[in-house]
């Protein structure tokens, strides 16, 4: 009933609304925060595209990759190597390492195609750590486990993105394009095809969907913008190495995915805002965070397994819908 | 309008189908009936495309089929409603229609439009239906959802897989009502069933299928009243 409400009111003062988070959006790091304080905003926003290009895969399409953190390990190296060895632009390394991200997703997308479920998670868990392990001893080309330092901030013109406030806005216009070509890709042919692939795959065959060719674009556009955002992070943190990129990494990136709710575009925003703030609430307590961080998706698991933004008539919703037919069928056998 | 001849499919070691020869008639409904494992999903499943042939050939107006890629077949004209309805669960009525769009690019905006007006006029239950999840509907109107999804492509000729599996017998009168109208519509029906007697009364004609193996064919009313039909899968 709640979210009824909050539907209508949405659909009310939608415009509105719009207009009054694009210019808190805008105007945030100008209040004087922190650079700490802006720097969490980075990150969330960071990982509004990270965990958003990853419920592309998990959420639209149905397939279960764990491996996400390794196409970011593929744009952040990019960016770093060409940028410190060839003195490339920013601005045209960005799509660059989105492609090159989107490549290794195809190569690893192609060997699974007929995989499904856990099979299918195992090879992408075990990708990740491969283009990590290559990344850590690859030394002439990653530094190794030394990493890559001094890598070059991006400029316009001879304006220099060199303060987290700066790379605020270049998260968030990252951000911001993420949500909206997502949008629209996902209400096209492509998007929904995706979909009938998650709800039922021999379903979206005899419809005439070309369910590998529909799994391959999914998966290397889920890559891209992860590559993306690497390519991003580099120049922000100006110093990268293979460490960053762990299975660790990636099981964060899941988590804001699950609880913020897969198959929806706001969750993962939702996902990366609870998750990161959490982060920041939690600091006090040091390493027991990560406790907090399995009991609350046990939590979710039990309560709320289609996330805090996903419809309760989502698929992952399984037990509402039982309910809900099991109450009509009673309600049409008392009429007969 | 579709000829299928001499078909045969293995599955591993076992032979599914043993050289199998059928044909379908424009605006004809023809039923396949026979018993559990008698082939007849397995030739539905090798129209579409959706398994390998060992022999024999498939055409459709004309155009042989038997190799064919199936989102190929379907761009041809031939929707495949599978066994056990598969609706899309989590997606509402409208967007389960939708998609039985995609595999036909040929489709403008007027068109589906169009399309989608035909499907509600023809199953009233899912226009009132039309923003809830697929999955919340009892198994008729799921049925039902899956045969209009099937449509939305706007087939030539339109497969359906046991559409009365699970259903209450007043529910299956319904569904077969509906596929004569279908037919009505100008569409050709492919049409499995278990429930021989109902399939029969409705079909222009009917094959019986045993053991991957065209038994008998003939009219519908032919089938009906022969005695070994009867015997074998009308329980008389």
């Amino acid at each position: 009933m709640t979210m009824q409400k909050v539907k209508q009111m949405w659909a009310r003062y939608r415009v509105f609304l719009l207009i009054a988070a694009a210019v808190i959006l805008i105007v945030l790091p100008l209040l004087g925060f922190k650079n700490s304080t802006i720097r969490i905003f980075c990150r969330i926003l960071m990982y509004t595209t990270l965990a958003g290009s990853l419920n592309i895969t998990n959420g639209y399409s149905g397939q279960m990759s764990l491996g996400h953190a390794g196409f970011f390990c593929v744009g952040a190296y990019t960016m770093a190597i060409l940028a410190t060895r060839f003195g490339i632009s920013f601005w045209l390394l960005m799509p660059l390492a989105g492609i090159a991200a989107a490549l290794i997703g195809l190569v690893v997308a192609v060997p699974t195609l007929r995989m499904k479920g856990l099979y299918l998670s195992i090879i992408t868990l075990g990708a990740s750590e491969v283009i990590r392990i290559i990344a850590l001893n690859w030394q002439s080309l990653t530094g190794g486990s030394f990493g890559i330092k001094d890598i070059p901030r991006p400029a316009i013109l001879s304006f220099e993105v060199d303060s987290p406030s700066k790379f605020y806005y270049v998260f968030l216009a990252v951000a911001v394009l993420f949500l909206f070509v997502s949008r629209r890709v996902l209400n096209s042919r492509v998007g929904r095809g995706w979909i009938s692939i998650r709800e039922n795959e021999l379903a979206a065959k005899s419809l005439g969907i070309q369910t590998s060719s529909a799994k391959l674009t999914n998966f290397m556009y889920g890559a891209f913008w992860a590559g993306i955002c690497g390519a991003v992070y580099a120049p922000y943190v100006q110093y990268i190495d293979s460490a960053v990129f762990s299975l660790d990494e990636g099981f964060n990136i899941l988590s804001m995915v699950i609880i913020g709710g897969q198959g929806t575009l706001v969750g993962p925003v939702v996902g990366a805002v609870v998750v990161n703030g959490l982060t920041e609430v939690l600091r006090p307590i040091g390493e027991w965070r990560f406790v907090m961080y399995g009991a609350l998706i046990i939590v979710m698991m039990w309560l709320r397994p289609q996330g805090l933004m996903g419809a309760s008539d989502n698929v992952l919703a399984g037990g509402k819908i039982k309910a809900v037919k099991k109450t009509r069928r009673l309600s049409a056998g008392v009429q007969k | 309008m579709l000829k299928i001849d001499n078909l045969s499919v293995n599955y591993g070691r076992i032979e599914a189908l043993r050289g199998i020869t059928l044909e379908v008639k424009e605006h004809e409904i023809v039923t396949l009936i026979g018993s559990n494992g008698a082939g007849k999903t397995t030739t539905l499943m090798s129209i579409s495309g959706l398994t390998s042939k060992m022999g024999g050939s498939i055409a459709f107006a004309g155009t042989d089929i038997t190799r064919m890629a199936p989102e190929k077949i379907v761009h041809l004209g031939i929707a495949h409603v599978p066994e056990g309805r598969r609706v899309f669960p989590s997606l509402t009525v409208y967007e389960n229609l939708m998609a039985g769009t995609l595999g036909n690019k040929r489709l403008d905006k007027a068109k589906i439009a169009e399309l989608i007006e035909e499907q509600f006029t023809l199953f009233p239950r899912l226009a009132e239906r039309k923003t809830q999840a697929g999955g919340s509907l009892s198994g008729g109107e799921q049925q039902m959802l899956a045969v209009a999804r099937g449509l939305m492509m706007d087939p030539k000729m339109i497969m359906l897989d046991e559409p009365s599996l699970g259903l209450a017998p007043i529910i299956v009168e319904e569904i077969f009502e509906l596929i004569c109208r279908i037919r009505d519509m100008g569409k050709t029906v492919l049409l499995i069933e278990q429930n021989a007697s109902m399939a029969l009364s409705i079909a222009d004609r009917g094959y019986v299928l045993a053991n991957g193996e065209v038994l008998l064919s003939g009219s519908g009313q032919d089938l009906a009243h022969n005695e070994e039909v009867k015997k074998a899968y009308l329980g008389a």
